[in-house]
């Protein structure tokens, strides 16, 4: 039974790949470019699984190491396959596509098993189970698109999208300079930044904080489509206007977030420091603001993906002839949805670095939290 | 010249006197009468203890002389000096029920706190850390972060922060209430021993009778509702108080008649 649990990914791999082998040839009869490979697939799978049951007894180590190189070799077989026979896969191919998914799984549980002592092997460890995944979506993302003949307009095989992106860098890092570099980061910086001043100052006066918070709140309640055309009139076509999107967007999670975060201190620390005859600006720094730095650092997390959305967004409301979003929104028209996609991507690439640059000093800022001192 | 006001005042014979006080606060529940005329001379020197049960205003009365409560009625002095007055002359230390350290900073560090806000230079700053950490035994812990000490490790650095900047008085709520009675005797002998080496006056609140007259050299027993005074007792015990101490007949009569004023002051009718 315990047998059957740790080799189940390639035992119905080997099933999966029988049930190719009857399906054979892998292509349909009226394919441009017939493959030939579909038998050296199949025994490659039969070969991985019959060599898991030799190595019973080895570790996780060497057993993941066998199915990663299987899976992947078929993965590059069955791929290299497609060139020219697109939409003409017959179930041959998917059933082997289908095996090979199957081994890469296997071979990600078994290095989940591998409990390395070296710090280095546990980076690249955390660093290959998530790898593995990732490349599994854009293969059967490939297989799928390009094996069932999917329209390019509804989507691009992945390989398509990264031929765009290579043939495409000076315009996407000219976009990239434009939205990210000037319209986010800036409205990102002024929105933080007049958010938290804002807290404060409604948290120092008390009249400020009555009338402040509802229209904090009122601008957060704000349509992004109806303010951006708005913010175009006022301050024109160029990437101020969408600094000025940014700048909204982002303004009422940092209010909200540094007033919750001063009002996390407890009344002994309060106290502690009115025995010392500590002064407003004294406790401010001393223990308020680090006391509130967890919650600083949700709103700049929150924010660093609202402002992404918010210049992306803002630039289809007129921009100059540069840009993300003026780029999605005119390729689209053209029909060119690589480009699109490239611009997709290069998006998703740009916010999660943000985003992990942004976790990587809350780590070093707020080791003391009881969420980011485990061990 | 807040100076001059604290050096005047430690002429004078008490640290803290208190005539008539009262303290009422008004809740929902119609008020509730947390202090009622309690007079009260600390003397300087003085190891003072209140104990009471849970609501008698000990905590209270500490923190009107600290002046984080305001009485309603009487008057009380600090160092010849109103309360106010008193906790902007800095002349306290309070040690709270619970550490109450910052966790992002160092124990060092914490214990540099209110030096840095009484704008103590950066070397007498380190003079003074690791004087009190030997006071409080805590040498060679001053780079940890107080989440990773133990509760009475972390108690003993916040009495070294109360330790650190020139307060003779001791303001001390249950220190050692949510240690355990080991942790809580040793405790209880190293601030005996502290108090003897550095002369201060201390107010030890606590809910125990053998802690309050092992410490103190003067022990109020408060009971409820009012919160008031009902019995003042002069320890007759040395000022050398070994922990064997708590065993002889001497103690066990102090300890009697701290008990009998607790029962005679307080009520079980409800």
């Amino acid at each position: 039974m315990r047998r059957l649990k740790r080799n189940w990914h390639s035992l119905s791999a080997a099933l999966l790949a029988l049930a190719a082998t009857a399906h054979m040839p892998l292509t349909l009869a009226d394919a441009a470019n017939p493959a030939s490979n579909g038998m050296l697939i199949a025994g490659g799978i039969v070969t991985t699984t019959l060599m898991l049951q030799a190595f019973e007894n080895s570790g996780p180590a060497l057993r993941g190491i066998l199915l990663f190189l299987g899976a992947h070799f078929c993965a590059f077989a069955l791929l290299s396959g497609l060139t020219g026979n697109e939409g003409k896969m017959s179930a041959a191919f998917f059933l082997a596509i289908a095996a090979a998914w199957l081994l890469a799984w296997g071979s990600a549980s078994e290095f989940a098993h591998i409990e390395p002592r070296a710090r280095a092997a546990k980076t690249v460890l955390r660093l290959l189970i998530p790898a593995i995944f990732g490349a599994w979506i854009l293969i059967l993302w490939e297989a799928l698109t390009r094996g069932f003949g999917v329209p390019f307009i509804l989507l691009p095989p992945p390989s398509a999208i990264g031929v765009r992106i290579a043939s495409s860098l000076a315009i996407l890092w000219a976009d990239v300079q434009q939205t990210i570099f000037k319209a986010a980061l800036a409205g990102y910086l002024l929105g933080c930044a007049s958010g938290f001043v804002t807290a404060i100052l409604a948290d120092r006066v008390d009249f400020l904080r009555r009338g402040l918070m509802p229209i904090g709140n009122l601008m957060s309640a704000l349509p992004i489509i109806g303010v951006a055309p708005v913010m175009v009139m006022w301050f024109g076509f160029d990437w101020q206007s969408k600094a000025a999107v940014v700048t909204i967007m982002t303004f009422f999670p940092m209010l909200v977030n540094t007033v919750a975060g001063l009002a996390t201190t407890g009344t002994m620390e309060r106290d502690l420091m009115r025995t010392y005859a500590s002064d407003y600006s004294q406790t401010l720094m001393k223990l308020r603001l680090p006391a509130a730095m967890p919650f600083i650092f949700n709103a700049l997390k929150i924010n660093s993906t609202l402002a992404l959305i918010g210049a992306i967004v803002a630039e289809f409301f007129g921009t100059p002839i540069v840009g993300m979003g003026f780029r999605m929104s005119t390729e689209i028209g053209r029909m060119n949805v690589d480009m699109v996609w490239a611009e997709i991507a290069t998006a998703a690439v740009a916010g999660s670095l943000f985003y992990g640059l942004i976790a990587l000093a809350e780590r070093t800022v707020t080791f003391w939290h009881p969420s980011s001192r485990a061990g | 010249m807040s100076k001059k006001i604290s050096t005047a005042a430690a002429k004078t014979y008490s640290v803290v006197s208190a005539q008539n006080l009262g303290l009422t606060f008004d809740t929902n529940d119609g008020p509730v009468h947390a202090l009622s005329n309690v007079d009260l001379d600390i003397a300087k020197g003085d190891f003072v203890s209140f104990i009471g049960p849970s609501g008698c205003g000990k905590t209270t009365f500490l923190r009107v002389i600290a002046d984080l409560e305001q009485p309603t009625s009487g008057t009380i002095s600090v160092n010849g000096m109103t309360p106010e007055e008193a906790r902007k002359a800095r002349s306290y230390g309070y040690v709270f029920q619970a550490a109450a350290l910052y966790p992002w900073r160092t124990i060092e560090k914490n214990i540099a706190l209110p030096l840095e806000i009484m704008g103590y230079s950066t070397a007498e700053r380190q003079e003074r850390i690791s004087r009190v950490l030997d006071l409080v035994n805590l040498t060679g812990f001053g780079k940890k972060y107080p989440w990773q000490l133990s509760g009475g490790m972390q108690q003993r650095a916040s009495i070294a922060r109360a330790l650190a900047f020139d307060a003779d008085l001791l303001l001390m709520d249950e220190p050692f209430g949510a240690l355990d009675e080991i942790v809580r005797d040793h405790l209880n002998e190293q601030l005996l021993d502290l108090w003897s080496r550095t002369q201060k006056t201390i107010c030890f609140v606590t809910h125990s009778i053998p802690e309050a007259v092992y410490l103190s050299t003067k022990i109020v027993v408060m009971s409820p509702r009012p919160g008031r005074v009902t019995d003042v007792i002069h320890s007759t015990l040395p000022k050398e108080r070994p922990l064997e101490i708590r065993e002889t007949p001497e103690f066990l009569e102090i300890a009697h008649r701290v008990r009998e004023g607790l029962r005679a002051g307080h009520s079980y009718e409800e």
